[in-house]
């Protein structure tokens, strides 16, 4: 049944959290959005009047990751309420309903909030063979996401799968798995990550229910609060980046020390993501404070992009060993090899035509004596 | 033949050709140099602690630096081609006639099979070489449009704007950087060949046309200037 309807205020005093409660959860909606705390009583006022709208979480081809990422939110009320009190009214993963009650209960949401409900999604699309590598109730998931796009009043896709494709969608992607923003032709808020930070993704749902609109996207689609920086500008490394002290091999001096990650293949210089300043788990750390160089994972194709752990990838189409300066440097060396044997063979076959050449023209020069 | 061969001095590459020409080079080296160690930094004594040094920050400012003589300069040189004289002419970069074609066969069968030439030598750049810098100012256009749209998100350029949609349209900035960095081997290959192939026509035909893009001069026999 659409439980939507109420405002977030009323629910949450329905489920007993106090007055207190919800100006905390207002004032960490309002920072997380970037507004300030200034602005939690502008926040509380329009979590007070406003209807919640109805929020529809479709799983396709994933790994479930975001949605573990999700429930992991810094401030444990906010994934409390979310949860609770967005009214995720279908997700395959936490509702109760099963089967066909579940079915009915999205079918009634997108029937009765139709142009209102708000649509997320985790997991790429397979397209391949008529999308049969992904059925959800004897329809393909192709079928699934057009049908609740339509009457979407925002959507939002969740992680590296929902946004590029993620490693279904890496060489030879052979169930031909799609991006949403490929598939629906509206807009979609791109929120890649492998998975998304959790309070990236609290924010955003935030940001959607307090507004009613779409938060500033950049030109791929991604919210520009959190991905229009790329890691390495807010790497507290980058100091030893720019005076050149790499770690050579993991576990060296230079790794205790703590340099710069690069020589590692640290995909940081060209990831845009927030890490280095949200951090995971409540603000403890990102991947390079622990010692490993970034993936990438927020950044289309990074499954390509590979090996990890060189800076270089492999050149497409010579094997894993090779970089694009191996096949340089093999051209290189063809190309002396090849100037050199001209040289040669011009000074061989132009013998006689240069001799020639030098005799007419001494010949011709008027004051020539000398010079024969 | 004429027994009496009188030569004309001609002045072929007017000084913003040279200009441009030896700017460029430099530029090219530069880039090359920085380029290939920002892809793969060599390891420096570790005794300094960070904040005393600066050599990789130091190595990639100069290729910027380099990266935007190298745009203005080939911006410079595309003018130049509509305002110069008729041999920096950009109709002498594409062939456009017939004739054209069958001048570019003929340079062929000299530099490859060696024959001696029988049609008038051109006095600017032969057809072959018109076309491989043709094709060449694209490359250069790829390497400033990649170049820039790496450039665009470390600084507040417009020029690195301008580019921005070079990423999305390549897939991501790890495929960018892959193929600015492949191009690198581009310009080895292209300044080796093209460095001999100077001197090689330099010497089989006689007329000075290494010292031509130094002085601008270039020497003709006067019964052959039709060109
Ligand atoms: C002949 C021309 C050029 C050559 C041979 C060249 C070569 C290279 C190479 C080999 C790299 C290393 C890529 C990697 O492995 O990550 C690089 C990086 C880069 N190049 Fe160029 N480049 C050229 C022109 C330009 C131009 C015109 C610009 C524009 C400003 C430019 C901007 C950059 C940037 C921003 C990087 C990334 C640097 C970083 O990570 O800090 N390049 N270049
Ligand atoms: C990085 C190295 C180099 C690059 C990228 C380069 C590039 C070019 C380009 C683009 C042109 C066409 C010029 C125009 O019409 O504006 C040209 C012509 C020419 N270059 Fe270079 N060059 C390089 C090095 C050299 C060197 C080292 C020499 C001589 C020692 C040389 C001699 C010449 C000559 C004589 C021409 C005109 C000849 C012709 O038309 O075939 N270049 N070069
Ligand atoms: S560790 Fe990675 S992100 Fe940090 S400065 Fe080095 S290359 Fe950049
Ligand atoms: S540091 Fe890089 S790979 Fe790691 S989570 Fe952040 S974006 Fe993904």
């Amino acid at each position: 049944m659409p439980r939507a309807g109420n405002s977030l205020w009323e629910v949450m005093r329905e489920k007993g959290y106090s007055r207190r409660d919800f100006m905390q959860f207002c004032t960490f909606a309002a920072t997380a959005a970037g507004l300030g705390t200034n602005a939690s009583a502008a926040v509380a006022k329009a979590f007070e009047k406003k209807d919640r709208p109805p929020v529809l979480w479709l799983h396709f081809q994933e790994c479930t990751c975001c949605s573990e990422s999700f429930i992991r939110a810094s401030h444990p009320m906010v994934a409390d309420v979310l949860l609770d009190a967005i009214s995720l009214d279908y997700d395959e993963t936490l509702q109760a309903a099963a089967g066909h009650q579940a079915e009915k209960c999205k079918a009634d949401v997108m029937k009765a909030y139709a142009g209102k409900y708000i649509l997320l999604v985790e997991g790429s699309v397979p397209t391949k063979e008529n999308g049969v590598f992904c059925m959800i109730g004897g329809r393909t998931a192709e079928d699934i996401l057009k049908e609740a796009a339509a009457g979407a009043a925002a959507i939002v896709a969740w992680g590296n799968c929902a946004s590029y494709g993620c490693v279904q969608a890496a060489k030879p992607n052979p169930t031909g798995a799609t991006a949403i923003q490929k598939l629906v032709n509206k807009p979609v808020i791109n929120v890649p990550g492998c998975p998304p930070i959790a309070d990236v993704m609290v924010a955003i749902v935030t940001h959607i229910l307090m507004f009613g609109r779409m938060p500033e996207l950049d030109s791929q689609g991604r919210p520009k609060e959190f991905y229009s920086r790329r890691v390495h500008d807010t790497c507290y490394r980058r100091p030893y980046y720019d005076a050149g002290l790499f770690v050579e091999v993991f576990d060296d001096d230079n790794a205790r020390k703590g340099y710069c990650l690069y020589k590692m293949g640290c995909r940081g210089p060209l990831t845009y993501n927030a890490c280095a300043v949200t951090k995971w788990n409540g603000g403890t750390s990102y991947p390079i404070q622990s010692g490993h160089g970034c993936l990438g994972c927020s950044e289309n194709g990074f499954w390509d992009n590979g090996p990890f752990y060189r800076h270089l990838p492999s050149f497409p189409g010579f094997g894993i060993e090779s970089t694009a300066d191996t096949v340089g440097l093999t051209l290189g060396a063809a190309a002396a090899v090849g100037v050199a044997a001209h040289a040669v063979s011009t000074n061989i076959r132009k013998r006689k035509l240069i001799h020639d050449q030098v005799v007419e023209a001494v010949k011709d020069t008027p004051d020539s004596k000398e010079v024969e | 033949m004429p027994s009496t061969q009188t030569y004309r001095r001609l002045y072929v590459w007017e000084m913003p050709v040279r200009l441009y020409h030896w700017l460029n080079a430099l530029a090219i080296a530069v880039l090359a140099v920085t380029g290939y160690l920002i892809g793969r930094p060599f390891t420096v004594g570790y005794a300094q602690e960070a904040s005393f040094q600066y050599w990789f920050g130091t190595v990639r400012f100069l290729h910027f630096m380099a990266g935007y003589v190298f745009l203005f300069n080939m911006l410079v040189r595309t003018y130049w081609g509509f305002v110069g004289n008729r041999f920096a002419s950009w109709d002498k970069f594409i062939p456009l006639n017939r004739q054209a074609w069958r001048d570019i066969v003929e340079v062929l069968r000299i530099d490859i099979l060696q024959t001696r030439g029988t049609g008038p030598i051109h006095i600017g750049h032969n057809r072959l070489a018109g076309l491989i810098y043709f094709v060449t100012f694209f490359i250069f256009m790829f390497q400033g449009l990649t170049g820039f749209a790496l450039y665009g998100p470390m600084s507040h350029s417009v020029f690195g704007n301008l580019a921005a949609w070079v990423v999305p349209l390549m897939g991501s900035e790890a495929v960018v950087r892959q193929w600015h960095h492949a191009m690198l081997w581009f310009y080895v290959l292209f300044t080796l060949v093209h460095v001999y192939l100077v001197f090689y026509h330099d010497y089989v035909e006689g007329r000075g046309t290494t010292s031509s893009m130094v002085g601008g001069w270039k020497f003709e026999r006067e019964d052959r200037l039709d060109d």
